[in-house]
């Protein structure tokens, strides 16, 4: 259901490189590319364009037969100012106007917990497509304010496409560019997923809608070729 | 030279470059070696690893400068974390943060010997506001197609010294890579006054394509043959992350008495017994 809503983020996205955190956004990539975006570019997570989605949790293609392309790290960020990319990146806060924070919770000069560093997400936001894979959606996340923000708003940043989260699926569309729960994963309440939000979370006039279920199709290819060992299960609780 | 003579090249106070990314191709045997001088107050520039890890659990560090620290397939170095999060002076440490695009553009503009590059990446974030030092511009050109707006005028990250891990070299100080990515390596190498190389096998020639000569002997000080000196980060294709010991070094940094007995065991002595432990592991 996740890797499936997080898949429909690339919908229409052509030829772009899906770059993609998180076991579901890695796997919704692989399974957007698989079905109704052939055109995709996806990584082995590493410096290679790779011919066709690998499979989560087996070795990384290294044979060049494998490789449609070579991206190292220094090419990526040449592509992230670029802009032919649709990156799905986490965030450990997110405020209503969808500025993200990935680098640390609490003070500057004596946080309560250091995080990952600012990495890559201002130079994500301002350039590229900017999707967001929440595996668990609660008030911790979904803050009234992010206390340092990595990531720009959806006024500043160049595309704020979709959140996916454990729970449902919003979009910027809310009053001036603000979160908006578009969608509730089968047996989610829309009240279930305002408690877990720290935020008045608008929602749609024509109202909130039901996230699709996969296809057989898509069903056989996450659990056969994808993720077969089952590592989807491990991120998002049952 | 050995790793222990690099180490005595570098002074208190320094700035030193570390190339690499994340937890993969990191000159680790350099740093043990700096781990064991009494060395203090660097500042240590990085697409950070286990590299500030360790460094900052010996107390070598005053200053991180890095877009992130990650061990890749353990998020975060908990070593790195204790330093930032702990309100003892001694101990903590600064860290100056920029986006992975902005931090290259850094090392770029030293190593082209520029005031600053521009970039986009930082606007709109508290990038500016954490580093005040930081000034945008506005582009010059009014051409059809050139970007208006404002752009981080990022300034130049020279290095006082920089260390990086090779797959090859040959005494003179050229360097070859043999994995996937050459990181940001040569731009270390370009970006400092010294540059020292490790090396997984010192060669009188070299094969493979041109391509994967990445560093010039003429930015090189010296060179140390040193096997399996990225353990336990990657060096591909030589060998893999060793996954089973980065998982030790990070349990035993949540344990006073179990980190004490992994510095013993691992780190205290020198090189050779560091690796003749891990393969008694």
């Amino acid at each position: 259901m996740c890797a499936v809503a997080c898949a429909d983020a690339w919908r229409g996205d052509g030829e772009t490189l899906a770059a993609a955190m998180g076991t579901c956004a890695i796997l919704g990539s692989r399974l957007a590319r698989l079905t109704f975006a052939p055109g995709l570019l996806t990584t082995d997570g590493g410096a290679l364009l790779t011919r066709g989605p690998l499979p989560l949790n087996r070795p990384a293609a290294t044979a060049s037969h494998t490789a449609e392309g070579w991206l190292p790290f220094r090419d990526h960020l040449w592509l992230v100012l670029h802009g032919r990319r649709h990156v799905m990146m986490g965030a450990a806060q997110l405020d209503r106007h969808g500025r993200s924070n990935i680098s640390r919770i609490g003070d500057r000069d004596r946080p309560a917990a250091q995080l990952l560093g600012a990495r890559g997400a201002p130079g994500n936001t301002i350039r590229n497509t900017t999707s967001y894979w929440i595996p668990r959606h609660t008030r911790r996340v979904f803050v009234e304010r992010v206390d340092m923000v990595t990531g720009a708003a959806a006024t500043d940043a160049h595309d704020l496409r979709r959140v996916v989260t454990d729970l449902g699926v919003l979009d910027f569309q809310g009053p001036g560019h603000t979160l908006r729960l578009v969608s509730v994963h089968p047996g989610v309440t829309v009240e279930e997923v305002r408690d877990n939000t720290g935020f008045d979370l608008p929602t749609p006039a024509d109202g909130v809608g039901r996230t699709r279920d996969p296809t057989d199709h898509e069903l056989h290819l996450l659990r056969g070729v994808l993720d077969p060992d089952g590592l989807r299960e491990r991120e998002v609780r049952g | 030279m050995s790793p222990d003579e690099v180490a005595a090249r570098l002074t208190d106070g320094m700035t030193i470059g570390i190339g690499g990314w994340g937890s993969r191709r990191k000159p680790m045997a350099l740093v043990r070696a700096i781990c064991r001088t009494p060395l203090r107050d660097l500042t240590v520039v990085s697409c950070g690893g286990p590299d500030i890890g360790l460094l900052c659990a010996y107390g070598k560090v005053r200053r991180v400068v890095a877009p992130f620290v990650t061990l890749d397939s353990i998020p975060l170095d908990p070593w790195f974390r204790a330093a930032r999060q702990s309100g003892d002076g001694a101990t903590s440490i600064e860290f100056t943060e920029y986006d992975e695009g902005m931090f290259m553009f850094g090392l770029l503009a030293a190593a082209y010997r520029l005031p600053f590059l521009p970039t986009p990446a930082g606007t709109a974030t508290d990038i500016l506001r954490v580093n005040p030092g930081l000034r945008t511009i506005r582009s010059p050109y009014r051409t059809a197609g050139a970007e208006g707006g404002e752009f981080v005028a990022m300034p130049p990250l020279p290095l006082d010294a920089a260390l990086v891990h090779m797959n090859r070299a040959d005494v003179r100080g050229n360097g070859q890579y043999l994995g996937p990515d050459p990181y940001l390596d040569d731009l270390f190498a370009k970006a400092a006054d010294r540059c020292y190389m490790s090396c997984e096998r010192l060669v009188p020639s070299f094969d493979g394509p041109v391509q994967s000569l990445l560093v010039s002997r003429m930015f090189v000080n010296g060179v140390a043959e040193t096997p399996r000196g990225a353990h336990f980060t990657s060096c591909e294709p030589d060998y893999g992350r060793d996954e089973v010991f980065q998982r030790r070094y990070a349990a035993a940094a949540g344990d006073p008495a179990g980190w004490q007995r992994f510095r013993n065991r691992y780190l205290d002595a020198d090189e050779p017994t560091y690796q003749r432990e891990v393969k008694r592991t």
